[in-house]
């Protein structure tokens, strides 16, 4: 990169800075990762995550991918999917890893609350329609246990079940035979995941230093 | 200052010791508190006592008695030998006044809610050592350094350690040992440095005090004691991240305190510290840490390793974690290492693999022990320090021990909040002031200081009652002032308390859910963080050493899995413990059954009552499960053996359960007989549909079996076939559909009707019971074995012959309730799911 590019890059970071609440040197090790991923394009896609291989072992890997293409993490309001995301959307989905502040309100962390779990929430509904499915649950407990071997695959539906039944009660309490419970909502999510401190523990660490030397590879 | 030295020469000790003890049975006795000795004896004992303690001061007591036997004529027809059994007499004795006194304090929940217990034991310890006292003897010296660290400290330790909340252990591990490591220094010499400046201050009497005496003091008198920790922060329930402080705290500082005992220790004599022997001070601590830590984590792999091969001797299972534990601290304490850090690490690196080798009943077991003899030592410690404070001897200074009390608060906040500074700009989750306040009040020194200070060499350290008697002080002024007093505070600031509730299957989920989501966030942005390791550490425990040290096929299994197994188990033993129409706990709920949430596909005929498909390995599974831990409760009660267990955790529940079930049979009986056998009866305590909502609510419960699926060709549910849309009983149900009927109404316990009206009578007696006490699954379990077994299944067709093979089934079903029958041996060696 040019000296040129780095001053109009820093100019754009502080606005991206801004809206995402990471530091400039975040964002810059942020971009150089980028850079590195997307081959010195402007845009990333889905193949240029897929070659990372570390994330080979990650039972998650086609969720985690997806999750940067998806729409609803990307802008309010929207659904669908993506092919290719600029560095600016990038940072707009690790912001949803970001750990929370110091002092913050009660407000302020139940904001954050919502933003992360909303993250987690949108991975399980695949279909974007607002509710996740027991099929749509099923496959994510799958997905969970994909790594584990056929064992996995034969428990995991039966997880996935007495985890919806836990939700259809906790949320709905006594049923009737013949209703139905259509799927968790999002106000269901964040019922039975409230004993679940996500906002202390949906964070990694962003590195404020250069992390050439440590870099993964690729 | 005049320091007392008194000297006790190890047999004076000992005679003192006793006539103490005998003193005290002799009490005990005059309160009629052991009612279970002969009321006839005690005067013999006391007798023997005053002869013995008086008049043959220091010539051994079987001496004594040879004598007295030797004199006598006629053989004696009864004859006291106290001597004989004394030692383990007083141990006994004491551990059940400690027991005693435990049991009281929970007769009383006032006192015990505003008084900690470990405040009430010393209390008593105070009043026995008292009475010893004024009964004119001496005071044993209970709290010997040897009994403390070989007897009673381990079992407490390795409480903690194998019940350690590993999770958010090692999330904090920075902040923890930056307070162990660095907080214990700093706490050591801030104390022991200003000691010694205000011991040089004129009129304070204590000029000869030198300053390596008092440093050794300050590293004795800063270390926050586990046992003292525990006993206070159990009673206030404070959220985990402020528990696992203090008290991990408390366990990792034990490296610094023993290399700064050592090196002052080693140094008083000589007199001079050089910067060499900084350094080496350094190294010395690595090696008792890191030692302490290697020497815990072979034996417990070790542990791991020999628990794999325990399948066939489950009565000895337990044994072997005790032993090898207590092998790790003895083996560490023998090279001066860190044992409360090697027991830490063998209770920590043993328990996963461990628990998932051993049986379920020896981990029930294992873990009774941990606690019992961790609250027992507990009790003993308290009570002892009581006792060894009346024991004394004391040389109370009063400028020595305020100023000790005063530095260790003022030492412990300023510590606190200078490290927690320095760690908040680390930490994601920062320390609050008042997270901060709690950590610096929780901050309770106990035994173990007592009892180095005790180890002290009298002729090296002159001023070491002094010493004892302020170690003292501050540990009555910790546990007194600062534990009982940090409830209310607790209270009054709000701290946020420990979430009670169970762990729900969904958020087992989401932490998985979240670990991999992290780890793969790190790797795309590209930097190896915490997650990263933990991800590859997990890797390699699940490949190589899982494969190792676990038995079988069970190191394969997912935590996820693991986790969903135990719920799943504990259910089935709860359904058995529920007994009689308790309502089920609520882990997996009871009010929605699996058709509100299963999506409707190819509506059968009566298309709301599709029941869930299950997989023929999901079956599988539920029958192993079922089949390995019901059916053996039963089976259970049938003999005794000496090497087997015979008792059951649950037999209370069961016996109470066989109870009702044979009354409800009775009932069901007459019922039945007096009406027409179509109908259901109807005044059962719990309804049928209630039967079908409790069965089909659990997973396990709720299952039906295709045709073909597992094999045994009799076991048929027709689901589309017709059914009666009024019946509300699904084993009605059942039993409406003829010839397939058989094998499942066998399986529900409820016969079908082809089986003729009286076996039908008991059947639906059985159904119902079973339905209403939530036993169906064992029941229907005992069927299906007998099932595989080819012993009680008939061919479907001949159903149809009724009474006569009513007559038949009867037997089999009196098996049932009484006698499992003939089971693989195997079944028992089935692992626990941890």
């Amino acid at each position: 990169m040019g000296a040129s590019q780095s001053v109009r890059t820093e100019h754009e970071f502080q606005d991206v800075a801004d809206r995402t609440g990471f530091s400039l040197e975040q964002i810059g090790n942020l971009n150089k990762r980028f850079r590195q991923l997307s081959k010195n394009e402007e845009t990333l896609s889905r193949q240029d995550l897929a070659s990372i291989s570390a994330l080979d072992n990650n039972p998650l890997r086609a969720q985690i991918i997806n999750a940067f293409f998806d729409k609803r993490n990307l802008r309010e309001n929207e659904a669908g999917t993506v092919q290719v995301i600029g560095f600016e959307e990038f940072l707009m989905v690790m912001s949803h890893f970001r750990p929370a502040a110091m002092h913050i309100t009660e407000e302020e962390r139940e904001k954050l609350r919502r933003e992360k779990l909303r993250f987690v929430f949108n991975m399980h509904d695949t279909d974007s329609d607002g509710t996740i499915t027991l099929e749509e649950y099923r496959r994510a407990v799958e997905e969970l246990l994909s790594k584990a071997g056929t064992i996995g695959q034969e428990t995991a539906k039966a997880i996935a079940d007495a985890a919806m039944l836990e939700v259809a009660s906790t949320t709905r309490g006594k049923m009737e035979p013949d209703e139905f419970y259509e799927g968790i909502t999002f106000e269901n999510f964040l019922q039975i995941l409230k004993t679940f401190d996500i906002e202390t523990r949906m964070h990694i660490r962003f590195l404020n230093m250069d992390t050439a030397t440590m870099r993964c590879g690729k | 200052m005049s320091v007392r030295v008194v000297l006790h020469s190890p047999s004076g000790s000992r005679s003192f010791l006793e006539r103490g003890l005998l003193l005290l049975v002799m009490l005990i006795f005059l309160e009629g508190t052991v009612l279970t000795l002969g009321a006839a004896s005690s005067p013999d004992i006391s007798a023997q006592d005053n002869t013995g303690g008086h008049d043959h001061r220091g010539i051994a007591g079987s001496h004594d008695h040879t004598n007295y036997t030797y004199t006598k004529k006629a053989f004696p027809v009864l004859s006291l030998d106290y001597h004989h059994i004394q030692v383990p007499f007083e141990i006994s004795l004491w551990v059940l006044l400690a027991s005693l006194m435990k049991l009281g304090f929970h007769l009383i929940p006032r006192l015990s809610s505003i008084v900690p217990e470990s405040c009430l034991l010393i209390v008593v310890g105070l009043l026995v050592g008292g009475l010893i006292k004024l009964a004119g003897e001496e005071v044993p010296p209970v709290l010997d350094s040897n009994l403390f660290f070989l007897c009673l400290l381990p079992p407490i330790i390795l409480d903690a350690g194998y019940f350690l909340p590993i999770r958010p252990f090692m999330e904090n591990i920075g902040t923890i040992l930056m307070f162990a490591v660095v907080g214990t220094l700093w706490n050591a010499f801030f104390v022991g440095g200003l000691l010694y400046a205000v011991c040089q201050i004129e009129g304070t009497y204590l000029s000869q005090v030198e300053l390596l005496p008092c440093l050794l003091f300050g590293s004795i008198i800063s270390a926050v004691d586990p046992v003292a920790v525990l006993a206070v922060f159990e009673e206030i329930h404070i959220n985990e991240l402020l528990h696992i402080l203090v008290f991990g705290e408390s366990l990792l500082n034990d490296a610094v305190t023993v290399v700064l005992y050592h090196l002052f220790e080693e140094y008083s004599g000589a007199g001079e510290v050089t910067p060499m022997d900084v350094v080496l001070g350094v190294i010395c601590f690595l090696i008792v840490s890191l030692g302490g830590i290697a020497v815990g984590a072979i034996y417990g792999i070790l542990a791991a390793f020999t628990s794999r091969f325990t399948s066939h001797t489950r009565v000895i299972e337990p044994l072997f974690m005790f032993v090898y534990s207590y092998m790790a601290y003895l083996s560490a304490e023998m090279f001066h290492l860190s044992g409360i850090m090697a027991l830490i690490a063998c209770g920590a690196v043993m328990r996963p693999y461990v628990e998932a080798n051993i049986s379920h009943k020896s981990h029930t077991t294992v873990k009774y022990f941990l606690k019992m003899w961790s609250s027992v030592s507990e009790t003993l410690i308290f009570i002892f320090l009581g006792v060894a404070t009346v024991a004394g001897p004391h040389a109370w200074n009063w400028t020595f021990v305020s100023v000790t009390v005063i530095l260790c608060l003022v030492s412990r906040v300023i510590g606190v909040v200078g490290l927690t500074f320095i760690i908040n700009k680390f930490r994601i989750v920062k320390l609050t002031t008042k997270d901060q306040f709690i950590v610096a009040y929780g901050g309770l020194r106990g035994a173990i200081a007592f009892s180095l200070g005790y180890l002290l060499d009298k002729d090296l350290f002159p001023m070491r009652t002094m010493f004892l008697t302020a170690i003292i002080t501050e540990i009555f002024f910790t546990v007194f002032v600062q534990g009982m007093t940090i409830k209310p505070l607790v209270d009054l600031l709000a701290v946020k308390k420990k979430q009670e509730a169970k762990r729900s299957i969904n958020e087992e989920i989401h932490t998985q859910f979240l670990d991999h989501l992290l780890t793969g966030i790190e790797d795309i942005c590209g930097h190896y963080g915490h997650h990263h390791w933990k991800d590859k550490l997990n890797r390699f425990n699940k490949k190589y050493i899982k494969k190792c040290l676990i038995a079988g096929e069970r190191y394969k299994e997912p935590q996820l899995i693991a986790f969903y197994h135990k719920m799943e188990f504990k259910q089935a033993i709860e359904l058995v413990e529920s007994g009689g129409g308790v309502k089920l706990p609520s882990a997996v709920p009871s009010q929605v059954s699996m058709q509100n949430i299963q999506p409707k596909k190819l509506p059968p005929p009566v298309a709301e009552r599709a029941l869930p498909q299950f997989t023929k390995g999901r079956e599988e599974e539920i029958r192993k499960i079922l089949r390995s831990n019901l059916q053996k409760t039963r089976q259970r009660l049938r003999s005794y053996n000496r090497h087997t267990l015979v008792a059951d955790p649950f037999e209370d529940g069961w016996n109470d359960f066989l109870l009702k079930k044979q009354r409800l049979i009775e009932l069901e009986k007459k019922m039945t007989e007096m009406s027409n056998y179509l109908t259901v009866p109807g005044a059962i305590p719990d309804s049928p549909t209630m039967c079908r909502a409790r069965l089909a609510s659990d997973p396990n419960a709720f299952y039906n079996i295709k045709a073909s699926s597992d094999g045994v060709p009799t076991i048929q549910v027709d689901l589309a076939s017709p059914q009666s849309p009024d019946s509300v009983n699904m084993l009605n149900e059942f039993s409406k559909e003829g010839h397939t009927g058989q094998g499942l109404g066998q399986r529900e316990g409820a016969t079908g009707k082809g089986l003729g009206q009286r076996e039908g009578a008991t059947g639906q007696g059985l159904g119902q019971r079973e339905g209403a006490t939530g036993l169906g699954l064992c029941q229907r379990e005992g069927a299906d074995r007998d099932e595989d077994q080819g012993l009680m299944m008939k061919p479907a067709g001949k159903g149809e012959k009724g009474e006569e093979e009513g007559g038949n089934k009867n037997p089999g079903l009196m098996r049932c309730l009484s006698d499992p029958g003939p089971s693989n041996e195997d079944e028992e060696d089935e692992p626990f799911l941890p």
